[in-house]
């Protein structure tokens, strides 16, 4: 209790504070009528655990920062309007051409606006990033198991922002109509036209009638500076209310409990360091777009449907639909006059749909599987979650399949390869790819497992080799320094799963209700899920690991601290104040 | 009359003179000679030279084209195992000059082994050689000849008129370039191997001759189909993409957003995660020890 400004005397006059300096004085004016000192009092001090991979997510807020702010630039001179007008400005080799008025404004930012071409190839580069980082981050997410109880609801929201994001790109890069982003409104307006039954309906509807109108633009401005972006912050604000709310996870270690967060507080450290990187941030940006050539819309001309260019690629992020889309076989159903269009159906509207909802249960799926209800603040690293981290593997390599067929014909000019057996080869590899990974993964994590226990019960390997008296050799293992074993040892043990349900019988002979189907399922699953899994070791194992330990060191007692010397300096300890000895 | 006289009568003096008989005789060859200049048909000066370097042309052809092309020029089909007829090389009769210039001179032809693409390589022939070649081909029937520099370059004209070819170029290499050759000119796939190539930086009159005769699985613009002054526009409009300074930075090859998301991931997520990484790794210390935090 603060005892500064209770009465130390029995005086007829109360006592009153003393004058506050001219920064107390603002903040106790902000105080008294906005009531902040309640809420700062606790949020100023919040504990953030510190670790690279948790500031992941904060390149794609800053990203959206940078966005917020060169987006802003770009709208006060871009015209969202297809009218057509005659292009008058600096550009040489496209003066005199008739063009849309949005075409036209993109060229008066690039080349008359003082800063237009910059703030454009930053906006655009952040978006990339916005998104890589996005993407990024989902992985750091998945790997290290902070999906999990009580945090699935975000993994929901990160999703969405991750649609979000990808669909707040394809509108932005639509937006400047030359011919690159005109194929790409074009593509948009086939894959709605393959969807059955309604889907010129739908194009038309878009549209405000035939491909391209007059509408698409205006249209997607509005989408673009307005709808999204209001959703993107109302999500990044919830997405961030929640991680204040959960608290942040945090690797286990020595006095890292669920029940605590150990880290540094958010003003000055927190504070500072997210601030930093936010420079950092809208440096790199800044960097990319002062020195490398983004959407160069000046080159691509104006956008007309009779024209085309090579190397008509989506952004990233859009590219493995594309690259679904470039390896499809071409399918095509005709019933009662409808065609049915597989080819562009399949991979555009089915496939990217299948798999964002994948994404978005997966947190669920897990918990299903593994049945674990727990509350985990405590993260888990990959190679203690086999089956996980294989699955999300899988994941990214069926993407990284999809993403190489999307960029299929620069891969065959610059390694001279034949598109088309690139695409032969790709439709295998996308289903026996993933596979592949899935297996080599899982069996790799659990090899990182086995060695763990190894070092856990053995020590680690010292690189010191002794000999004998009998002239045998062997190297010299040490035991981990206490927190390090503590680390690798803080975690879960995992259920056994054997038999089957239905298995167990009660006193009375009747076996336990199976749960139907679906339990069999759910088991078989499980079984899978925990399949050659390795177990930490026991207190005993550990124990018995110890003796071992203190006998090979008093076997070899007799060459303690002779000529092998200046192994402490292997990485392992703490060497302050230690030197070589002198021989 | 009365003059003409007078002066013959004066030349006629000398008939006899020592010198006479040798006038006379230098008068004649002239005579011959230039009367011959005036009456006999045109090419025959050139003939004997041309008819030498069709000889020339035809000796090389032999030894480096034939084995493909056929000892005439005909082409030649091979028999498959089984029962197919491959294209092995196709005639050159017909195809002129400006084929043969284009294929050779960038080395293009004789290939060195055949396949979807006939990519460009280090020159087999000397530019003699090369006319030689082209000279036979276009013997052996009439076809494009090879476009002179006055076919192509924008001399004598007008800033303005300039400006204007430049534009059209443009818009022509949109609408009939860009669909294989890419935005910039860097290419782009074809099927089954074969690539459209790289027409950024290359010399004018390959970029016309490509067009007149369309090598490879190009389509040829005939003049009937692009006229000549829109082909010069094409490679005016070419020329003045790469005398224009890079305004967005690097280029990145020119190759559109597949290179530009490759960019964003190595050169973008790279740097900001080793960010990352560097700031997790300062941070407040009470002891210079370093903790475990």
């Amino acid at each position: 209790m603060d005892t500064t400004k209770v009465a130390k005397t029995n005086a007829t006059t109360a006592a009153t504070a003393k004058k506050p300096n001219r920064a107390g004085a603002v903040a106790g004016w902000a105080d008294e009528r906005l009531g902040l000192a309640t809420a700062m009092k606790k949020n100023l001090r919040k504990v953030f655990p510190d670790h690279w991979s948790f500031m992941l997510g904060e390149i794609a807020l800053w990203s959206f920062v940078v966005l917020l702010l060169t987006g802003v630039f770009l709208t006060l001179w871009f015209t969202p309007s297809m009218g057509e007008v005659q292009y008058n400005g600096s550009y040489d080799q496209l003066r005199g051409i008739h063009m849309s008025e949005a075409y036209a404004s993109s060229l008066r930012l690039s080349f008359d606006v003082r800063g237009g071409l910059l703030m454009r190839q930053m906006h655009h580069w952040a978006a990339m990033l916005f998104v890589a980082s996005m993407m990024v981050h989902l992985l750091r997410v998945w790997f290290t198991g902070a999906y999990r109880k009580p945090r699935e609801l975000n993994w929901v929201i990160g999703c969405l922002l991750l649609i979000l994001g990808t669909l707040e790109g394809f509108t932005g890069y639509s937006l400047p109509d030359d011919l690159l982003s005109g194929t790409g409104i074009r593509a948009a307006d086939g894959f709605v036209k393959a969807t059955p039954v309604v889907g010129s309906y739908m194009s038309f509807f878009m549209f405000g009638g035939e491909f391209p109108g007059e509408s698409i633009i205006p249209r997607l401005y509005t989408v673009h500076v307005l709808l999204i972006p209001g959703l993107l912050l109302a999500l990044i604000a919830a997405h961030m209310l929640l991680l204040v709310y959960h608290k942040h996870t945090q690797w286990p270690g020595p006095g890292r409990t669920e029940q605590n967060v150990v880290g540094f507080p958010m003003l000055p450290v927190y504070a500072a360091k997210a601030g930093g990187f936010f420079f950092m941030v809208f440096g790199v940006t800044a960097l990319m777009g002062a020195l490398f050539t983004i959407n160069p819309v000046w080159k691509y001309g104006p956008y007309d449907p009779s024209k085309v260019t090579a190397g008509s690629q989506p952004d990233w992020y859009m590219g493995w639909p594309d690259g679904a889309l470039r390896i499809m076989p071409g399918l095509e159903t005709h019933i009662w006059g409808i065609t049915i269009s597989w080819n562009v159906m399949l991979p555009i509207l089915i496939l990217p749909v299948v798999m964002f909802t994948i994404l978005l249960l997966l947190p669920f799926i897990d918990a299903w599987i593994t049945g674990d209800k727990r509350d985990h603040h405590l993260l888990e690293r990959p190679r203690n979650a086999p089956t996980r981290t294989a699955l999300m593997v899988a994941l990214m390599t069926m993407y990284g399949l999809f993403w190489i067929a999307g960029g299929n014909d620069i891969i065959a000019i610059k390694l001279h390869a034949s598109i088309n057996q690139i695409t032969y080869f790709l439709r295998v590899a996308v289903f026996v790819g993933p596979v592949i990974a899935f297996v080599v993964t899982r069996r790799w994590c659990i090899s990182l497992q086995r060695k763990d226990n190894e070092t856990l019960l053995h020590g680690y390997e010292t690189g010191i080799i002794m000999r004998s008296a009998e002239g045998g050799y062997s190297e010299r293992h040490l035991p981990l320094p206490e927190s390090r074993a503590y680390a690798i040892a803080a975690r879960d043990r995992d259920p056994v799963i054997d038999g089957h349900p239905g298995a167990e019988v009660d006193a009375n002979g009747v076996p336990a209700p199976t749960g139907g189907r679906l339990a069999a399922l759910r088991h078989r699953l499980r079984t899978v899920w925990y399949a050659d899994n390795v177990q930490k070791p026991t207190p005993a194992e550990l124990e018995e690991g110890h003796h071992h330990a203190e006998h090979e060191h008093e076997l070899q007692a007799p060459v303690e601290g002779h000529a092998a010397d200046g192994h402490q300096f292997d990485g392992h300890h703490a060497v302050e104040d230690e030197h070589l000895r002198s021989h | 009359m009365r003059l003409l006289n007078r002066s013959a009568g004066r030349l006629s003096r000398h008939r006899r003179g020592p010198l006479a008989g040798l006038a006379v005789v230098l008068l004649g060859l002239l005579m011959t000679g230039g009367l011959y200049t005036v009456f006999s048909p045109a090419q025959a000066g050139s003939a004997a030279s041309s008819e030498e370097q069709i000889a020339q042309g035809r000796e090389l052809f032999l030894v480096s084209c034939a084995f493909c092309h056929g000892q005439n020029g005909e082409g030649l089909r091979t028999q498959q195992g089984n029962g197919d007829e491959t294209q092995f090389g196709p005639t050159l009769v017909g195809v002129g000059a400006a084929a043969v210039d284009f294929q050779v001179s960038t080395g293009r032809m004789p290939m060195s082994r055949p396949g979807a693409q006939a990519p460009r390589k280090p020159v087999a022939f000397s530019d003699d050689e090369i006319a030689a070649l082209a000279a036979y081909v276009a013997s052996l029937g009439p076809g494009p000849a090879i476009p002179d520099e006055s076919d192509y370059s924008l001399e004598g004209m007008s800033d303005e008129e300039r400006q204007q070819a430049i534009t059209n170029g443009g818009q022509i290499f949109l609408t009939n370039c860009t669909a294989c050759h890419n935005f910039e000119g860097s290419g782009g796939a074809m099927p089954r191997g074969g690539a459209a190539p790289q027409i950024r930086g290359v010399e004018p009159r390959l970029i016309y001759e490509a067009m007149l005769t369309g090598p490879g699985q190009m389509d040829s613009f005939s003049n009937g189909n692009l006229s000549p002054e829109e082909k010069r526009d094409v490679i005016a409009y070419l020329g003045s993409m790469e005398d224009m300074p890079n305004y967005g930075g690097f280029g990145l090859g020119g190759l559109g957003p597949v290179v530009e998301g490759m960019v964003a991931w190595v050169f973008g997520i790279g740097l900001l995660v080793g960010a990352a990484v560097w700031i997790a790794a300062h941070t407040t210390r009470s002891t210079k020890k370093k903790v475990d935090a």
